[in-house]
C-alpha cells in the first residue's frame, strides 16, 4: 500500500532525489518504520520504457535544466550547458550508471595524512575509515548483489574486456579482471542475469543492473512509509526562527508551488543540485544559504581524473556487445607518489555506440583525421580512466542569480579546472592505457577528453571540524541539526574508486542513525 | 543499400528536365541530384546551387568515402526552411567569396579536397561553420540506415542481446 502524506504532516523525513543517495536512504528509513515524503523531479521509468538508441535516451533521461559551465576544463568549451552527465528520473543516476561498485581503500579515507598537503589543494581527511565502514560495504555489496563479492560469481568478459585483458598482462599488470559490478551474473533478487545486451548507460531494459528505480523505490513503498512524488521540483528549504528546517516548496507536476512539512529533511539531488538548493535557501538568518557558517557550501567540486583511452586495431573488435563496463584494471589504483602524482586510477573498459562516439571521441573535431577514426569503429576497443582528483576551493557550484532556470529559480554554474596532480594523473593514464592497446598490435591510439561530469563530488564535504566542512561524520548539517546531506556531495575526498557503493553504504549507515536518533527524541 | 530515387523527384522526373552541373551534381530548377540520378532532391526555400555546395560542405567536413552522399543531403535538409534559409544562403556566400579569393569561380568549382578543407579551416570559428559541423554530428551519424556502414549493429535488445550472438566472439588475439 503506497503511503499518502498531507503536506501539514510536520512528522515525515522528506528526501530531495532518489538516487543511490536519496533512493536507498528512503527505502532504508521505510524499512525501519520512519515516515518518508521523496521528491523526485524526473518521470518514473522503468526496464520496459528504457530506449537503447543514444540520443533518444539521452532526450529521455538526462538531466537537462538549465546550467552554466566556467573554468579551464574542455567540457565548458565543448559542452556548455552541460557540466555532467546525469539523470533526472525516479531512481536518479542509477538509471545511467555503469555498475561498477568498489571500496574505498584504507588509506584514500584519510587523504591529507597519507598524501600531505599538496599546493592548492583542499585537502582533508574523512572523519570516518575503512574499518568504521566495513560492516556498511557489506550491507551495500549485499543489496546491490555486486559481483565477486558475497559468494557471487564475477560477469563473463566480452570482446572488449578481452583486448583489455590480454595488453593489460602483457605490460605486466596483474590485477585485472571482470570487476565487482551491480550487474547480475545469475538470477537474483526477482532480476535477470545480465544477458550481453551492451545499452547499460541508457538503463538496462533486463533489470540486471541494480538501479533504485526498480529496487529501492517499490521496496521502500510496499512498506506503506513511503510516497514518492514525481516530477516535482524543489525550490527552497524552510527554517523557523530557531534556525531548525521545518519543510520545503517545490513546484509540482503542474507548476504549482506547494509547501511540505517536515521534521527532517535530506538532501540527495547530487552535487550540483543539492548545493545549488541550500544556496538557493538562502534568509535573513542564514544570508549565505543553509548550512553555510563555513563558506564551504558549493567548494571543492570533484569529478574524478577522467578521459578515455580507445585503440583501433587491424581486426574488429565491436566493443559495444555486452556490458558496458565489463573489467577492470587495478595496478595503478595505489599510492605511489613516484608516478609524479598522489592519489590513484582505475582503468576500466568502455564503449559508446557509432553516435556517442562521433560526439564524445574529439569534440569539434572534422576532418579525415576525425573521419578515419570513426572508419575503424567497428576496430576499437576502449577504456575509462578514473582517478582521484584533488579538492580545490575555487572548483565550486555557485548559483547565477541572473541566470533563471524554468521555474525562475538561480541556475547553477560548474566552475572547474584541472589541478597540475590531475594533470600528471592523466597523463600518466594516457601513457598507460596506450601501451595496453599498443601491446596487442593497435595501430593507432586516441587519448580523448573527459567526458560531462557522471561522478559528481565533494560540494558539501564531510568534516571533523565544522569550519572545514558542510556535514559531520553522519551526514548531519553542522548548523542545523535536522538537515541531512544523503549524497555524493557529502565526500570529503573522491579516491580512485566509482562513487555509487559509497554512496549507498553512507546511505544504509545514515538511515540507521536517523532512526535511532529519531527513536531517542533527538531529532 | 536501397538507393533513394524518389526523394522528392522521380528517377524519369528528373531526367526528363535534368541540367548537367559539373562532375559532383545536378542543379537544375528547385532540385539537386546526382548525375546517375541515383539520389535527388527538391529545394524548397534554399537555391539549387547553395543546396549542393552544402552538401559538398558537409562531406568534406566529414568524409567518409563509404558513405554515399544521399545521407550527407539527409543531413542538411533540414536547413531547406523559410526560417533557415537566409542564414545559409549568407554562409554559403561567404564560402564561394573565399574560394573566389583562392582564385576558384566558387566553391563547387575546386576539385581538389584539400582546397575545399583550406577555405573551411578559413571560417573554422564562424557561426556558419560551427552550425553546420555541429548539426551534423546528429544529423549524419544518428541516422539509424548509417550505422551498419560502420559496422554498429545499434540496440540488441529485440534479439536477446548478446549472451548468445558473440558477445565474446573476438578470435584473432
Amino acid at each position: 500500500m503506497v503511503a499518502k502524506f498531507e503536506l501539514t504532516d510536520n512528522s515525515v523525513t522528506v528526501i530531495i532525489g532518489t538516487g543511490a543517495g536519496g533512493g536507498t536512504l528512503a527505502n532504508e528509513l521505510a524499512q525501519k518504520g520512519v515516515k518518508v515524503v521523496a521528491l523526485e523531479a524526473g518521470g518514473r521509468y522503468l526496464p520496459e520504457d528504457y530506449i537503447n538508441d543514444e540520443w533518444e535516451s539521452f532526450g529521455q533521461l538526462a538531466w537537462l535544466d538549465k546550467r552554466t559551465t566556467s573554468g579551464d576544463w574542455r567540457v565548458a568549451r565543448d559542452f556548455s550547458g552541460l557540466p555532467a552527465w546525469i539523470v533526472k528520473a525516479v531512481g536518479g543516476t542509477t538509471t545511467h550508471w555503469a555498475g561498477a561498485s568498489l571500496r574505498f581503500q584504507d588509506h584514500e579515507w584519510k587523504a591529507l595524512t597519507n598524501y600531505g598537503k599538496v599546493d592548492g589543494a583542499n585537502l582533508l581527511d574523512w572523519p570516518i575509515d575503512g574499518a568504521e565502514m566495513a560492516p556498511w560495504y557489506d550491507l551495500a555489496e549485499e543489496k546491490l548483489g555486486v559481483t565477486r563479492t558475497g559468494g557471487r560469481e564475477g560477469l563473463p568478459g566480452n570482446n572488449n574486456y578481452k583486448v583489455l585483458e590480454k595488453g593489460a598482462l602483457a605490460v605486466g599488470y596483474k590485477e585485472v579482471h571482470t570487476g565487482r559490478m551491480a550487474i547480475n551474473s545469475a538470477n537474483r533478487d526477482n532480476r535477470l542475469a545480465c544477458q550481453q545486451t551492451g545499452f547499460c548507460f541508457q538503463g538496462c531494459k533486463w533489470g540486471a543492473k541494480w538501479s533504485a528505480a526498480y529496487t529501492e523505490i517499490p521496496n521502500g513503498e510496499a512498506t506503506g512509509n513511503l510516497e514518492v512524488r514525481e516530477r516535482v521540483h524543489v525550490a527552497k528549504i524552510l527554517h523557523d526562527d530557531a534556525g531548525k528546517v521545518t519543510g520545503v516548496t517545490y513546484f509540482d507536476a503542474d507548476g504549482k508551488e506547494q509547501t511540505q512539512m517536515a521534521r527532517i529533511v535530506c538532501v540527495a539531488g547530487n552535487s550540483i543540485e543539492s548545493p545549488r538548493l541550500l544556496l538557493n535557501s538562502a534568509s535573513e538568518m542564514f544570508p549565505d544559504g543553509l548550512a553555510n557558517s563555513s563558506g564551504q557550501v558549493g567548494r571543492n567540486y570533484m569529478r574524478h581524473v577522467t578521459g578515455s583511452v580507445y585503440g583501433v586495431f587491424d581486426k574488429p573488435v565491436k566493443m559495444w556487445r555486452g556490458t558496458t563496463m565489463a573489467g577492470i584494471v587495478q595496478d595503478e589504483a595505489r599510492l605511489d607518489p613516484s608516478r609524479g602524482f598522489v592519489g590513484g586510477y582505475e582503468l576500466e573498459t568502455l564503449s559508446l555506440g557509432l553516435p556517442f562516439m562521433a560526439a564524445f571521441l574529439d569534440p569539434g573535431g572534422w576532418g579525415r583525421e576525425f573521419t578515419t577514426a570513426l572508419d575503424s569503429y567497428e576496430n576499437m576497443a576502449g577504456m575509462w580512466i578514473v582517478g582521484e582528483d584533488m579538492p580545490q576551493e575555487t572548483n565550486r557550484v555557485t548559483v547565477n542569480k541572473d541566470q533563471p532556470d524554468q521555474f525562475g529559480l538561480p541556475s547553477p554554474n560548474v566552475n572547474f579546472s584541472d589541478h597540475p596532480n590531475d594533470v600528471a594523473m592523466r597523463n600518466h593514464a594516457y601513457a598507460q592505457g596506450t601501451a595496453i592497446y599498443t601491446a596487442v598490435g593497435a595501430t593507432r591510439v586516441f587519448p580523448t577528453p573527459p567526458y560531462p561530469s557522471t561522478h559528481n563530488l565533494g560540494t558539501n564535504r564531510m568534516s571533523e571540524d565544522p569550519a572545514k566542512g558542510v556535514v559531520n561524520k553522519w551526514g548531519q548539517t553542522h548548523d542545523i541539526a535536522n538537515l541531512f546531506i544523503s549524497d555524493g556531495s557529502q565526500f570529503t575526498t573522491g579516491a580512485s574508486e566509482n562513487p555509487t557503493l559509497t554512496i549507498v553504504a553512507l546511505a544504509i549507515r545514515q538511515a540507521d542513525h536517523i532512526a535511532s536518533e529519531l527513536a531517542a527524541g533527538n531529532i | 543499400m536501397t538507393k533513394h530515387e524518389n526523394r522528392g523527384l522521380s528517377r524519369r522526373q528528373l531526367l526528363s528536365h535534368s541540367i548537367a552541373a559539373g562532375a559532383a551534381f545536378m542543379v537544375g530548377a528547385g532540385f539537386v541530384a546526382a548525375p546517375d540520378a541515383a539520389w535527388a532532391t527538391e529545394v524548397v526555400a534554399l537555391q539549387p546551387e547553395t543546396m549542393a555546395t552544402l552538401v559538398q560542405m558537409a562531406r568534406d567536413i566529414y568524409p567518409h568515402d563509404h558513405v554515399p552522399t544521399e545521407f550527407y543531403v539527409i543531413a542538411v535538409k533540414g536547413y531547406d526552411t523559410a526560417e533557415t534559409a537566409a542564414e545559409i544562403e549568407a554562409g554559403v556566400a561567404a564560402l564561394n567569396g573565399a574560394a573566389q579569393g583562392m582564385g576558384h569561380a566558387n566553391y563547387l568549382a575546386m576539385g581538389w579536397e584539400r582546397d575545399r578543407v583550406d577555405v573551411l579551416r578559413g571560417m573554422e570559428q564562424s557561426a556558419f561553420f560551427q552550425k553546420i559541423r555541429g548539426g551534423l554530428v546528429t544529423g549524419l551519424y544518428n541516422q539509424k540506415a548509417v550505422w551498419p556502414l560502420f559496422g554498429y549493429e545499434g540496440e540488441s535488445f529485440s534479439k536477446g542481446g548478446y549472451i548468445d550472438r558473440g558477445f565474446n566472439d573476438i578470435a584473432w588475439l
